[in-house]
């Protein structure tokens, strides 16, 4: 016969698994009630299960009797009087700690963790700092604004950072949408869109044609920022070649695997030229051009969700003004 | 009495190599008690009924080692930079001597590392090893696949060509997709919030020091266990599990030749 070493068994992981899995179809068919019933249900049986699987290390400790005997005689008068001396201190029990090896212990770990602290802190800040810094300010100069035709696409070649070679080497899709009043002005409107996929980050190409088959040539630019590379083309939209996330013009997601619109550039007119700015995310646009009425977010990863509820997986990031 | 004969000429000299030859031995075991723990490894009780499928613990350890020195090799020539990195990769490929070689063994070596590991992962798993008192074993053998596949990973972006580069920005904004830390996460292996010279020498540094220090630690840990736990039966295995072998008599094999000694057999 085998001695029984588990609890019994009992129906609260059962709950526990329906719940979990009421949760994740959830997700996909209603994240906002069926998930968040799922979860409930999940927490509800989790905390029986839990609260029955602790429940004979919660009990109460049975009260043990402490042993007394009593002393003979004998034994009393074996006791050996109080000498003075080494003698008249007490034997130190097996195991007895003293004042100063408890002092000395304590100060090996004390003065070892400060030591290890003083060293590690710096270090792992040096190492995880990066995680927390927002994205650099750049200022790209992308030419004169005649280069860039009314209601033309190019696609611009540039590097945000001529010194960082490569790697900063960026393209964005520019179109030229006019001017539209801001109060008593008349002040440009650009669309800027970054081909960063929101998918994950793959560059996203332009679905029509370029150069030669569009009977246009490439231009280039020569700025404060090195060469621009301006690629005139007519898109039907943006296609990432990576996973196949569709976008239409103004670059919210019309098909795919990507979770909002993709980001765009912030851009200033100096001098007569376009400059870009830093970039920020996009949930969605609604309208076009210069009278799209863009849903703005700070600059989040490719693949996190900015609105809808999953963006509680996210670090919060409010909207901002339209 | 016997006649005690000189050695002869052969026998000294067997004698004398012999002292030659433990003489260190003995000294570093007097002062370290090295060899008797290589000893002890070497030569500890396994089952009687062990199977060729559990080497296959040693040859994952065979091709990580393979990993590491191949790898050591490689970082003679290497060049972290985005500018040069891909230089030197065509470099250590087409001019310094037996390059292609070596390289070609971190390459290959990096999948032939990954598919021992699960196929040692299955093989634990099929007999049971990870069951009482191994338990211990399997989670650290399971952050060790982790670690395994951390080094693929980081050690995809190092070429740094086009499939390197942007097989790694797939890779980061994976990461970044994880709730809660997801995006810290890829932050922290990107350097920043771009992909950049940063994120190669990162990349690098993590895949050559950090990772396999964590690894070479883990294995070390891995290794203690097995020795101390024990190699595991497999499970047709007859002799149960735990149980000291008691030593019993052979049989004694009767017939012409020799008489069976307790009476019996066949008169």
């Amino acid at each position: 016969m085998q001695e029984e070493h588990g609890p019994a068994p009992t129906i609260w992981p059962l709950g526990f698994a329906v719940g979990i899995a009421v949760a994740l179809v959830g997700l996909i068919v209603d994240p906002q009630w069926v998930a968040s019933a799922g979860a409930i249900i999940a927490i509800v049986f989790g905390y029986l299960w839990a609260r029955d699987a602790t429940s004979e290390m919660r009990r109460q400790a049975p009260v043990v009797q402490a042993e007394v005997r009593e002393m003979t005689p004998a034994e009393a008068a074996a006791i050996p009087p109080a000498a003075e001396g080494e003698a008249a201190m007490a034997r130190p029990e097996p195991g007895e700690r003293f004042p100063r090896s408890r002092f000395l212990e304590a100060s090996t770990l004390g003065l070892g963790g400060l030591i290890g602290g003083v060293i590690t802190v710096p270090v792992a800040g040096f190492a995880l700092l990066p995680s927390f810094l927002d994205q650099k300010s750049y200022r790209v100069d992308m030419g004169p604004v005649s280069a860039f035709p009314l209601g033309k696409w190019f696609i611009a070649t540039f590097m945000v950072d001529p010194k960082e070679g490569e790697t900063s080497r960026r393209t964005a899709f520019v179109r030229n949408n006019g001017f539209v009043a801001q109060g008593s002005k008349q002040v440009p409107s650009f669309t800027v869109i970054s081909n960063r996929c929101a998918h994950l980050g793959c560059p996203v190409q332009a679905n029509g044609p370029t150069g030669a088959i569009l009977g246009e040539k490439n231009e280039i630019e020569h700025t404060k920022n090195g060469e621009i590379l301006l690629r005139p083309v007519l898109p039907a939209g943006f296609g990432c070649p990576c996973h196949g996330g569709q976008y239409d013009t103004e670059g919210n997601r019309t098909a795919g695997p990507p979770v909002r619109a993709l980001d765009r550039y912030q851009f200033d007119i100096v001098n007569g030229h376009l400059v870009l700015l830093s970039t920020y995310s996009v949930s969605h646009v609604v309208g076009t051009g210069a009278q799209a009425k863009i849903y703005k977010y700070k600059l989040a990863g490719p693949g996190e969700h900015v609105d809808g509820p999953e963006q509680w997986f996210y670090p919060l990031n409010p909207p901002h003004h339209y | 009495m016997a006649i005690r004969r000189a050695p002869s000429k052969a026998q000294v000299r067997r004698e004398q190599m012999l002292a030659a030859v433990n003489y260190p031995l003995d000294w570093l075991e007097e002062r370290s008690g090295l060899v008797g723990g290589v000893r002890y490894f070497l030569f500890r009780k396994v089952p009687s009924d062990t199977n060729w499928m559990q080497t296959l613990g040693s040859a994952t350890l065979t091709a990580f080692i393979v990993q590491a020195l191949t790898g050591v090799i490689l970082a003679m020539y290497y060049k972290p930079s985005p500018h040069d990195a891909y230089a030197s990769i065509q470099n250590i490929t087409d001019h310094v001597t037996m390059g292609w070689l070596v390289r070609g063994m971190h390459k290959w070596g990096a999948s032939v590392f990954i598919i021992l590991l699960f196929l040692h992962m299955g093989r634990v798993f099929l007999f049971g090893a990870y069951k009482y008192p191994r338990e211990l074993n399997w989670i650290v053998g399971v952050l060790l696949l982790v670690l395994g596949l951390t080094e693929g990973f980081t050690g995809y972006l190092l070429p740094w060509d086009q499939t390197a580069y942007w097989a790694s920005v797939v890779g980061i904004n994976l990461n970044g997709t994880a709730p809660f830390l997801g995006p810290w996460l890829a932050q922290f292996l990107r350097g920043g919030q771009e992909i950049s010279g940063d994120t190669l020498s990162r990349f690098y540094s993590l895949h050559m020091l950090i990772i396999p220090g964590g690894i070479i630690a883990l294995i070390t840990l891995h290794l203690y266990l097995v020795i101390r736990l024990g190699v595991t039966s497999p499970p047709w295995s007859k002799e149960a599990a735990g149980r000291e072998v008691v030593e019993e008599p052979a049989p004694v094999r009767t017939g012409l030749t020799r008489p069976a000694p307790h009476g019996g057999g066949r008169d």
